[in-house]
C-alpha cells in the first residue's frame, strides 16, 4: 500500500471515529432518558403533582416540590434580573477601558468559575445568619442571584454589543441624551439577546440542589411556601431525598419526579433557542 | 439641567450593580476565610494538611483534609479522562470534517448534556450506570468514584467540545489551506496544524473541564458514597469535599460549633483549587487573544 492511500484510510478511519464520538453522547443521552421514562412516567398523575410528602412512596407527591420551586424562581429573577442587566449595561456603555473596568470583568469571569456550592456557603453565612433571614425562600433566591450573575451579565454584554455603533450615533444626533439611547435604542434592540441569556440562566437556576442545601431548604417540608419568609423544598432536593432511600417506591418516585424537571428544563431551553434564533434573523441592520 | 442629573443618577445606579459582584467576590473570600481562620485556632494547619484521616462527625476526631482531597481528584481525573478524548474528538470532527447540517443539529443536541441538572446525572450514575459497570467488574461497590467520574465525564463533554471549537475555528484559515496545498490529508491538517495552532485554547478547555469536575456536588453525593478515604482505588466508596459540605449541611449542625466550621474549612479548599485553576486559565485565554488578534 502507497503511503498516500495509508493516511487517506487513516482520514477516513478518523472521520468514523469522530461520527461515533460525536453520537455516543447522544446515545447516552437516549438511553437515560428512555430509561427515566420507563421507570417514572406511568407514576405520573394528578395526584402525584397535588400530595404532600409522605413516608409511603405510593401516597407522596411533589406539591411542595413544585411550588417551592416557583416561589425560588420567581424571587431569583425579581434580584438578578434588573441587577444583573444594569451591570452589564455599565461595563458595556460606561465602563470604558480603565483599570477599574478591566478588573469588573477579571473579577465576574472569575465568579462565574466558582463552583455552586461555594455560593450555597455564603449564603448561610451572609443571608441565612448575619440578614437573619432564615432558612426561607428569601435566603434562596438570594444566593442563586448572586449565582447566576454572570451568566445573564455575559449575555447582556454580548446583546449590547451586537447593536452598531451607527444607531447611537444616530440617537445622539437626534439630541438624545446617552440614557435615551441606551433606553429608547439599544435595550429595545438587544432584548432578545438579554432574555436568552436570562431564561438560560433561569433554568441553571431551577436545577441548582447544592446551594440551596447549604442555605438550608429541607428535604421534607409539610406545606407549600405562602410568603418569601417560609422554609420550603425544591424539585431537585425532593429528587436527591428519594433516590437516596432504599425503598423501590421512592426510586420510581424519583424517577417520576425528575420527567417533570426535565421537562422543564428542555422547555426553558427551547424557549431560549426559539428566541436566540429569531433575534438573530430580526437583527439584519 | 435635570436631565444632567437623571443621567448622572442612573450611572452612579449601573455602577453600583457592577459593584455588586465585587462585593460578591470579597464576600466569599471573607465567609471562607473568616470561619476558616477559627477553626484553624482548634485544629493546627498541620493536622489538617498532613492528617490521613477525616472523622469531624465521629467521636474520634481527626482533621486531616487529605482523604477529602484525594476522593476529589480521583473522580475529577477520572471525569477528565472520559471527556478529554470524546471532547477534543468531537471538537475536530466538528471543526474540520463534518457537513455543515450535521454540525448544526449535533452541537445543540450535545449542549442538552450540559444542561441536564446534576441530581438528574447522580440519579443516572447510581441507577443505571453502577449497575451496569458491575456486570463488568463484580466487585465493584453500590458506591464508587467509577461510576460517578464517568458520569461526570460525559456532563462536561460540551464544555471541552465547545471550547476547543472555538480555539479551532479561531486558527487563520491561511495555515490550512497551506497544509492543504502541501497534499496533507484532513486528518494531518488536524493534527499537525490545527491542533498545535489551536493549543492554548484546548489546554484552557482542559482546565476549565478539571475546575468544573472538581466543584460538582450532586453526582459525587449521590453515587460516590460518603466514606472519607485516602485511596486511588475507584471501584470502592470515598467522599469528595463538596460531598462532605452537603452531607453536614443536611445534618443539624449548630452555627459555631467545630462541625460547622469545618464546611467552610473544606470550602476553602475547594476554592482555592478552582481559582488557581480559573485564574491559569484566564491568563492563557488573554495572551492566546493577543497572539491573533
Amino acid at each position: 500500500m502507497t503511503n498516500s492511500r495509508k493516511n487517506r484510510l487513516k482520514d477516513k478511519g478518523f472521520e468514523y471515529l469522530g461520527v461515533a464520538c460525536s453520537l455516543f453522547g447522544l446515545v447516552v443521552l437516549a438511553i437515560f432518558i428512555g430509561d427515566i421514562l420507563a421507570d417514572g412516567l406511568s407514576r405520573i398523575d394528578w395526584d402525584f403533582l397535588k400530595s404532600l410528602p409522605s413516608r409511603k412512596p405510593e401516597k407522596a407527591g411533589i406539591f411542595t416540590a413544585w411550588t417551592g420551586s416557583l416561589w425560588i424562581l420567581v424571587f431569583t429573577t425579581i434580584i438578578a434580573f434588573p441587577l444583573a442587566v444594569s451591570a452589564g449595561i455599565y461595563l458595556e456603555e460606561y465602563g470604558g477601558n480603565g483599570r477599574w473596568s478591566s478588573l469588573l470583568e477579571v473579577n465576574i469571569s472569575n465568579l462565574a468559575g466558582v463552583p455552586s456550592i461555594i455560593y450555597g456557603l455564603l449564603g448561610l453565612e451572609i443571608f441565612v445568619r448575619i440578614f437573619k433571614m432564615g432558612n426561607s425562600v428569601l435566603a434562596g433566591a438570594f444566593a442563586l442571584a448572586l449565582l447566576i450573575l454572570p451568566i445573564i451579565i455575559v449575555a447582556t454584554r454580548e446583546a449590547i454589543r451586537t447593536v452598531p455603533p451607527s444607531i447611537r450615533a444616530a440617537s445622539y444626533a437626534l439630541g438624545a441624551t446617552k440614557w435615551q439611547t441606551i433606553w429608547n435604542q439599544v435595550l429595545p434592540a438587544s432584548m432578545g439577546g438579554i432574555f436568552t441569556g436570562v431564561i438560560l440562566a433561569i433554568s441553571r437556576a431551577v436545577g441548582e440542589t447544592a446551594p440551596l442545601i447549604i442555605v438550608g431548604a429541607l428535604a421534607y417540608v409539610p406545606f407549600a411556601p405562602s410568603s418569601p419568609m417560609d422554609e420550603f423544598t425544591v424539585m431537585p432536593i425532593q429528587i436527591f431525598n428519594w433516590v437516596s432511600r432504599p425503598q423501590h417506591g421512592f426510586t420510581v418516585n424519583a424517577a417520576a419526579a425528575i420527567i417533570i424537571l426535565l421537562l422543564i428544563t428542555f422547555v426553558m431551553n427551547g424557549i431560549a433557542v426559539y428566541l436566540r434564533n429569531k433575534w438573530q434573523k430580526k437583527i439584519n441592520w | 439641567m435635570s436631565n444632567k442629573n437623571t443621567e448622572k443618577i442612573i450611572e452612579w445606579l449601573l455602577r453600583l450593580s457592577a459593584l455588586v459582584t465585587v462585593l460578591t467576590t470579597i464576600g466569599i473570600i471573607w465567609v471562607l476565610l473568616s470561619e476558616s481562620v477559627s477553626f484553624f485556632q482548634e485544629v493546627s494547619i498541620i493536622e489538617f494538611l498532613t492528617d490521613t484521616q477525616w472523622t469531624p462527625l465521629y467521636k474520634d476526631k481527626h482533621f486531616g483534609i487529605m482523604p477529602l482531597v484525594s476522593g476529589t481528584l480521583l473522580t475529577t481525573f477520572i471525569a477528565v479522562s472520559v471527556a478529554l478524548p470524546l471532547g477534543l474528538v468531537i471538537a475536530i470532527y466538528l471543526s474540520e470534517y463534518a457537513p455543515k447540517k450535521f454540525r448544526k443539529t449535533v452541537k445543540p443536541l450535545l449542549e442538552i448534556l450540559a444542561a441536564v441538572p446534576t441530581v438528574v446525572y447522580g440519579f443516572f450514575a447510581l441507577m443505571v450506570v453502577t449497575p451496569f459497570l458491575q456486570t463488568i467488574i463484580p466487585n465493584l461497590s453500590g458506591f464508587n468514584a467509577l461510576s460517578a467520574g464517568i458520569v461526570m465525564g460525559i456532563m462536561i463533554i460540551p464544555f471541552v467540545t465547545s471550547f476547543s471549537e472555538d480555539a479551532l475555528q479561531a486558527v487563520p484559515k491561511s495555515l490550512k489551506h497551506g497544509a492543504f496545498a502541501l497534499g496533507s490529508t484532513r486528518l494531518q491538517t488536524s493534527f499537525r496544524v490545527m491542533v498545535p495552532a489551536a493549543s492554548s485554547g484546548i489546554v484552557v478547555s482542559v482546565i476549565l473541564a478539571f475546575s468544573r469536575a472538581i466543584g460538582e456536588t450532586m453526582i459525587v453525593a449521590i453515587a460516590a458514597g460518603q466514606q472519607p478515604r485516602l485511596t486511588a482505588n475507584p471501584l470502592v466508596p470515598i467522599e469528595t469535599i463538596t460531598t462532605y459540605i452537603v452531607q453536614v449541611s443536611l445534618g443539624d449542625v449548630p452555627h459555631g460549633s467545630l462541625e460547622y466550621k469545618t464546611i467552610f474549612a473544606a470550602g476553602m479548599t475547594l476554592f482555592v483549587f478552582t481559582f488557581i485553576l480559573n485564574n491559569i486559565s484566564f491568563w492563557i485565554r488573554k495572551k492566546f487573544r493577543e497572539k491573533y488578534d
